[in-house]
């Protein structure tokens, strides 16, 4: 069997997620190549719709990353996307996805390190978990 | 108070008239000669619970309007005709088919195929046909968890030696053979090609009547549409002029747990209301009965029920901080079953997706 390179999905913030990244890039703290930054303006613009296509379209892990409480720069999209996200997480549960794969968290634009930490995180996560398997609903062998 | 009654008016654009119309049509006979046949029309029911049969039935008087420009060949809730009648039919002979229910077992399988393969057109009746329905909230579960609850565990069941139901059984020397019962729900669509989905749980009466008058008057839309309004329900709610311009929760509760205003927007009650992420064309039946809408005419085209209605919810709740947001995810009780009751099947993550190893 080959071995498992997990596909990690990343939405991250413009003025901070994304910065902390960049941080990261900058101070040379390597993380998981698994993961796939997607930037997007704010992480309250980021929709569960876009998580479970993600997840749908293969990703074995998503993360939506967004400013410290305080810190969004649209004043308050970062406290929408946590109850959306905190809600959304009981969600996937009930459709069998593990808790483990998806992660919301704050990521400030000078913590490469906590950028790190979170991404290396789930990457080890999703390693244990094994590939996610979406292949649809409809099942082999039943109706085509 | 007239501008708002102008625009229940327009609202009602689609059952109204449709009534109206019905009592004074009349069809031309499809050909000039007396003997010329009717077209041919079938009911189908696979997993349902038998409300998109009463739906047909609701037509009352109308359904003799409706006999007597179709003759009915199959219809197994209403009429004694068999499998092998469908079956001796020439393929494409029969005008349309509306088939009601989700897919579960291989009999359904087997019956919507051939159903499939006489008519020319499918329309897929009610929630259940159009997004699984009530019966793919089991989509979340699996088959072996479904059957020995049912047959096992249940307050009802008196089962001391634990029998399960199995596929094929030998008894004195005769074998009996039930339909395969699916590890899944599946839509209609899932398993054969539909023209036409006629959405609702049931569809109204004046959709159906809508939808007859279509393919009897050759007026159908292009194959694939959903023969509803693709505007959300609240674009013609009553209780949309009450809505405030920043809608705001505080505080989410349960339809039980207050006396609701009869004339004020759930949503700004704190109720959860489906509204906004459900298409239009139901009447509003549950909210001129002071009931918030749950979802059952399904999605506008092009999105995810549930995932829009989580999103949206969440957004306009005021409370902030992590305690806060906690709170309020754990005031949903049950997130799949509020926000995908009617459409597990078709959703985006379709519900029968479990871990390989973890469960």
């Amino acid at each position: 069997m080959t071995e498992f390179t997990p596909k990690i999905v990343a939405f991250v913030c413009n003025w901070c997620a994304y910065g902390g990244a960049d941080n990261a890039g900058s101070q040379k703290l390597e993380y998981p190549a698994a993961v796939k930054l997607i930037r997007v303006m704010c992480s309250g613009r980021v929709e569960p719709e876009m998580v479970m296509q993600a997840f749908r379209q293969g990703a074995d892990g998503v993360m939506v990353l967004g400013c410290h409480p305080g810190d969004c720069h649209y004043r308050n999209g970062n406290m929408k996307a946590l109850r959306r996200f905190r809600l959304f997480s009981r969600l996937l549960a009930q459709f069998g996805i593990h808790q483990d794969r998806f992660v919301f968290d704050w990521v400030a634009a000078s913590e490469g390190k906590k950028f790190q930490t979170v991404a290396t995180r789930l990457a080890a996560a999703v390693q244990k978990l094994g590939p996610l398997s979406l292949t649809g609903y409809v099942r082999q062998g039943e109706p085509s | 108070m007239k501008r708002k009654s102008s625009r229940a008016a327009k609202a009602a654009k689609i059952s109204k008239p449709a009534l109206r119309r019905t009592k004074t049509r009349k069809y031309a006979p499809r050909a000039k000669t007396a003997a010329a046949p009717k077209p041919k029309v079938a009911f189908y029911w696979c997993s349902s619970c038998g409300g998109c049969e009463e739906a047909v039935v609701d037509l009352e008087e109308n359904i003799l309007e409706v006999t007597a420009a179709v003759d009915i060949v199959f219809w197994p809730c209403a009429l004694d005709f068999k499998t092998e009648d469908v079956r001796a039919l020439p393929d494409q002979s029969l005008a349309v088919a509306f088939i009601n229910g989700a897919v579960r077992t291989s009999e359904q399988e087997e019956m919507v195929k051939l159903l499939r393969a006489k008519s020319q057109l499918v329309i897929a009746f009610g929630a259940c046909a159009v997004q699984g329905g009530i019966p793919s909230l089991a989509n979340l579960k699996d088959k072996e968890s479904i059957i020995t609850r049912a047959y096992r565990e249940a307050e009802s069941v008196v089962n001391p030696k634990g029998t399960l139901p199995q596929e094929n059984t030998t008894l004195h020397g005769e074998s009996l053979t039930i339909p395969r019962f699916y590890e899944t729900v599946y839509t209609l669509a899932d398993v054969i090609p539909v023209d036409y989905y006629l959405p609702g749980c049931p569809p109204t009466r004046s959709l159906l009547e809508d939808a007859l008058h279509a393919i009897l008057g050759n007026r159908l839309p292009a194959r694939g549409a959903v023969l509803a309004p693709n505007h959300s329900l609240c674009k013609t709610c009553e209780r949309n002029a009450t809505k405030p311009d920043r809608l705001m929760i505080q505080d989410l509760k349960r339809i039980h747990q207050v006396a609701a205003d009869p004339e004020s927007c759930f949503l700004a009650q704190g109720l959860l209301c489906l509204g906004p992420a459900t298409r239009d064309g139901c009447g509003q039946a549950c909210i001129k009965a002071n009931m918030p809408c749950t979802g059952c005419f399904g999605p506008l085209s092009h999105f995810d029920q549930g995932a829009k209605m989580l999103s949206a919810l969440a957004g306009i709740f005021q409370a902030e901080g992590e305690t806060a947001a906690d709170h309020f995810a754990a005031s949903v009780v049950d997130p799949a079953g509020t926000f995908y009751r009617y459409g597990v099947a078709a959703s985006l993550l379709g519900g029968r997706r479990k871990e390989r190893s973890h469960g």
